[in-house]
């Protein structure tokens, strides 16, 4: 597009052309009814979510281009802020679709108007190649493929042009939902073969820069570390016309600059902000904060089972006994987020993430540590990672000091960013460190399963009890009205806190502040802005 | 000095260099390897098991043994590929080319402004000592060595921006309605006056006041004081006595006998003061969102991404080599006995 075409849309779109040198002056308010200015502190560096390398940030752009087979409907949370619903998988690009009585065999019927940008209608090969792509390529889509059971292309057949079948190797309950996670995206593969070559089969180079969906926004111009451009997608079939015909994505490094910009009204969407600011923002007039509790997340302190005095069950426990939660509830979490301590001693719901029974007990700790072979104390490095220090150094410092008390001498590890992931969860050595987690799908077992199994990614501390693996191994796949998923979760989570190798300070909250002028924000577990919602207040 | 004689030098410093730049090329290499991190790891992704991190591992090549790796490094760069920064997902050559200009704008900007102030300033701080200018250039020069640069930067913003509202959104280098000029030099000033678009060349300006004036200010102290301290030095050589007494007027000793000669020191500063720009640059881009090489650099090491570290510091290094060029040649030009007895 050329430039003076640009300018001019936007100004004829918003106020007008007579108004053309006063462009700077354009707060979010003036151009709102049309356009929306998001901010954030990443970068996007891909189009293409397939594509080995491609970051967190870049993930919005599979939701917001890409259609997949179904979605998540929406429900309004407490506070009246909305959210994504697990519970209710909604049509997207399928218009219906059908599971057979066993469980293995799901067949989807695609919407008949559905095309892509270029005007070519999407039919079940496009989905069939895009689904073999994802379980192809190898990395984060194919592990994310994984967990809904999806493995091998064979698994994928274009029964027609508008009939979708999948072949489960048995039933799970976390196939429908996989398939709504930012993964599974319908891409157009006459466009992409048109670009692959031997060396690169998936087209991945060419995605990497020129999406090709169906999906309700289209990208006009990307600049590489500076911003992106969403133009609406006028023929978009798959839901409810976005609010918003253009939104332009911008990367502000500076956490106290992007702070400035959203207070002043020149953005419309400032995207995570800080625990601080969200509580300090949440008092100014012409701004506001939504906090949302992160699903399935939980910031913990973890114990490695590797580490001698961390292999007692009772000295794992007297620590959870010694750490200072309220405190650091206050000054590390500024009071967002939601407690996860100080429950009751029994386990009577399967509510995940759920209080421990641990709470601020120094008596209980030197009880339980002075039966151990440490009464007298040890030495330990507490490890947090440089790229989570915001939440994590206070916590950390805090929790040296409770340590103190009971004789534990913590001596304070960063690791910078790069570095973290190999040490902490690839190569799990860190003997007592700061960690968080929070699972796509929505069920305890699926946390539990990447937390708490020996050798799984998440599990960072080597917890290794075989009850749990059963458990985790018996309930992952069954569906959550089997009258054993219940007891079987219950079990889970009394485990998890009798064992406490893994000790839970607070579910964090995802922040985001908002010009007045704009509504409709909802939460997402991927914790990726979600344009197509937003719409002019 | 003939024409001829001065190429040559020219050009045996232009060899003198290449020495200097594949050493570099092999420190960093080396160092690069040896930044804490494991990049296959980190950009396999955050669900990535063990077998698409040893995937992630092959695809940057990063599982054979290092000569090899440098070998191809070398090739690779031999015909013009820096490799892909993962970070970014662009090109490392694609990225030095667009934030190159980004930085060099801004850094050459801040440093004609600098110069345009300080150097008066000396001078008349020179010239008449102990007088208000003096003490307006000797207070301006502490301020400016006193001040932290993200400092200056976030206080600009908080008045200019925040509070008056006169400057403008601090969102990088052209507001989020505007479309970058055509690109000639890549400078969006320069390309939006060869484009003819005074409505962009003043919005880009618009958007570089106030990280230039944050940089200036940084860089105004050195330049001042050494323009000071050299024309004091020259004012009072005996040659300005000499020129003085054989009764040349004020004006022509000031600038023909003092000033010449205190510009050499002025202009080896400015050389320095250059690459202390470059690096002041990070945090300047960082607060005003500016899409330069310094903060490209840092988020390539913070994430160990070996292509763009490597292709940031080989685009110093010519860069830093072709300034010390360009030095000496103005040298000689400003003193032809520069180089003579060489």
């Amino acid at each position: 597009m050329k430039r003076r075409e640009f300018v001019k849309g936007v100004s004829a779109l918003s106020l007008g052309a007579s108004v053309l040198p006063l462009m700077k002056a354009i707060p979010a308010q003036a151009a709102g009814q049309d356009t929306a200015v998001v901010v954030f502190g990443g970068t996007i560096n891909s189009l293409d979510i397939h594509r080995s390398g491609t970051n967190r940030d870049s993930y919005q752009v599979a939701i917001n281009c890409y259609d997949r087979l179904v979605t998540f409907g929406t429900k309004t949370l407490e506070d009246g802020s909305l959210s994504y619903d697990y519970s209710d998988v909604q049509p997207e690009l399928a218009e219906s679709w059908h599971l057979s009585d066993d469980g293995t065999v799901m067949t989807f019927q695609l919407r008949k108007d559905a095309t892509f940008w270029d005007g070519k209608p999407v039919t079940a090969h496009d989905v069939k190649w895009s689904f073999d792509r994802a379980v192809s390529l190898g990395g984060f889509p194919t592990v994310q493929m994984k967990a809904g059971r999806f493995t091998s292309p064979e698994q994928f057949e274009a029964v027609d042009d508008k009939t979708f079948r999948i072949t489960l190797p048995f039933a799970s309950k976390l196939s429908l939902p996989d398939l709504a996670t930012p993964i599974p995206i319908v891409i157009n593969a006459t466009v992409a073969r048109a670009h692959a070559t031997d060396q690169d089969p998936w087209a991945t180079e060419y995605l990497h820069r020129n999406p090709a969906g169906s999906g309700a926004f289209q990208i006009t111009r990307w600049d590489p570390g500076q911003q992106l451009v969403y133009t609406r997608n006028e023929d978009w079939a798959s839901g409810p016309q976005p609010g918003f015909s253009r939104v332009i994505v911008r990367e502000i490094p500076a956490q106290s600059t992007r702070r400035a910009l959203i207070e002043r009204g020149n953005v419309s969407v400032s995207q995570n902000i800080p625990n601080k600011d969200a509580r300090e923002l949440a008092s100014k007039p012409g701004v506001k904060v939504v906090s949302t509790p992160i699903e399935n997340c939980i910031y913990s302190l973890c114990t490695n089972l590797n580490f001698e005095p961390f292999q007692d069950k009772r000295v794992r426990q007297a620590i959870a006994w010694a750490i200072p939660y309220q405190s650091i509830f206050e000054q590390a979490a500024y009071q967002q987020g939601v407690p996860m301590w100080g429950g009751s001693s029994s386990v009577d719901n399967i509510a995940w993430p759920q209080r421990s029974p641990y709470d601020y007990n120094l008596e209980k700790a030197r009880e339980l540590l002075g039966q151990t072979d440490y009464k007298d104390g040890f030495e330990v490095p507490l490890s947090f990672s440089l790229s989570q220090a915001d939440w994590a150094e206070p916590a950390a410092l805090l929790v040296q000091q409770g340590l103190g008390k009971i004789g534990i001498k913590a001596t304070l590890e960063k690791i910078p960013g790069a570095n973290w992931r190999t040490i902490a969860l690839v190569e799990k050595k860190l003997p007592l460190h700061m960690e968080n987690f929070g699972g796509w799908l929505n069920t305890p077992d699926y946390y539990f399963f990447w937390a708490y199994i020996k050798g799984n990614l998440f599990n960072s501390y080597n917890y290794d009890n075989p009850e749990m693996a059963r458990l985790v191994e018996q309930t992952l796949d069954m569906p959550m009205d089997d009258p054993r998923y219940a007891p079987n979760v219950t079990r889970m989570i009394e485990l998890a806190f009798d064992d406490i190798p893994r000790i839970p300070l607070w579910q964090p909250t995802l922040n985001v502040a908002l010009n007045a002028d704009v509504q409709g924000y909802e939460y997402w577990f991927h914790r990726q802005m979600d344009v197509r919602p937003l719409k002019p207040a | 000095m003939s024409l001829a004689l001065k190429s040559r030098r020219v050009g045996m410093r232009l060899l003198q260099a290449i020495p200097t730049v594949f050493g570099i090329l092999v420190v960093c290499f080396l160092l690069t390897r040896a930044l804490p991190g494991d990049p296959a790891a980190y950009f396999a992704g955050q669900m990535a098991d063990q077998e698409s991190i040893e995937a992630v591992r092959k695809n940057l090549g990063l599982d054979q043994p290092l000569p090899v790796q440098f070998v191809d490094y070398v090739g690779d760069l031999a015909q013009g590929d820096l490799g892909t920064a993962i970070s970014t997902g662009q090109t490392v050559s694609a990225e030095l080319a667009t934030r190159l200009p980004a930085s060099l704008e801004l850094t050459l900007g801040a440093l004609l402004l600098a110069f345009l102030i300080a150097v008066p300033l000396g001078v008349m701080a020179a010239t008449r000592p102990n007088t208000w200018i003096d003490h307006l250039c000797r207070f301006l020069v502490t301020a400016g060595v006193s001040l932290p640069i993200f400092f200056t930067g976030l206080a600009l913003m908080y008045v200019f921006y925040y509070l008056l509202g006169w400057a403008p959104a601090p969102m990088g280098r052209l507001d989020i309605f505007y479309l970058p000029p055509e690109s000639v030099t890549g400078f969006y000033t320069i390309d939006a006056l060869i484009a003819g678009d005074w409505e962009v060349f003043r919005a880009a300006l618009a958007q570089m006041a106030l990280p230039l004036v944050t940089l200036a200010l940084f860089v105004l102290a050195p330049i001042a004081r050494m323009t000071r301290a050299a024309m004091l030095q020259t004012l009072g050589s005996d040659y300005v006595r000499t020129a003085r007494a054989a009764g040349l007027s004020g004006c022509r000793v000031l600038i023909t006998y003092a000033f010449r000669n205190a510009l050499l020191p002025v202009v080896t500063t400015l050389g320095m003061v250059f690459s202390f720009l470059l690096g002041a640059n990070v945090l300047v881009e960082k607060v005003f969102a500016w899409p330069g090489i310094g903060s490209f650099a840092v988020e390539a090491l913070v994430v160990s991404d070996y292509a763009a570290v490597q292709g940031f510091v080989l685009c110093m290094a010519l860069l830093f080599v072709g300034l010390n060029l360009l030095i000496d040649v103005v040298y000689t030009l400003i003193d032809p006995r520069v180089g003579e007895e060489a």
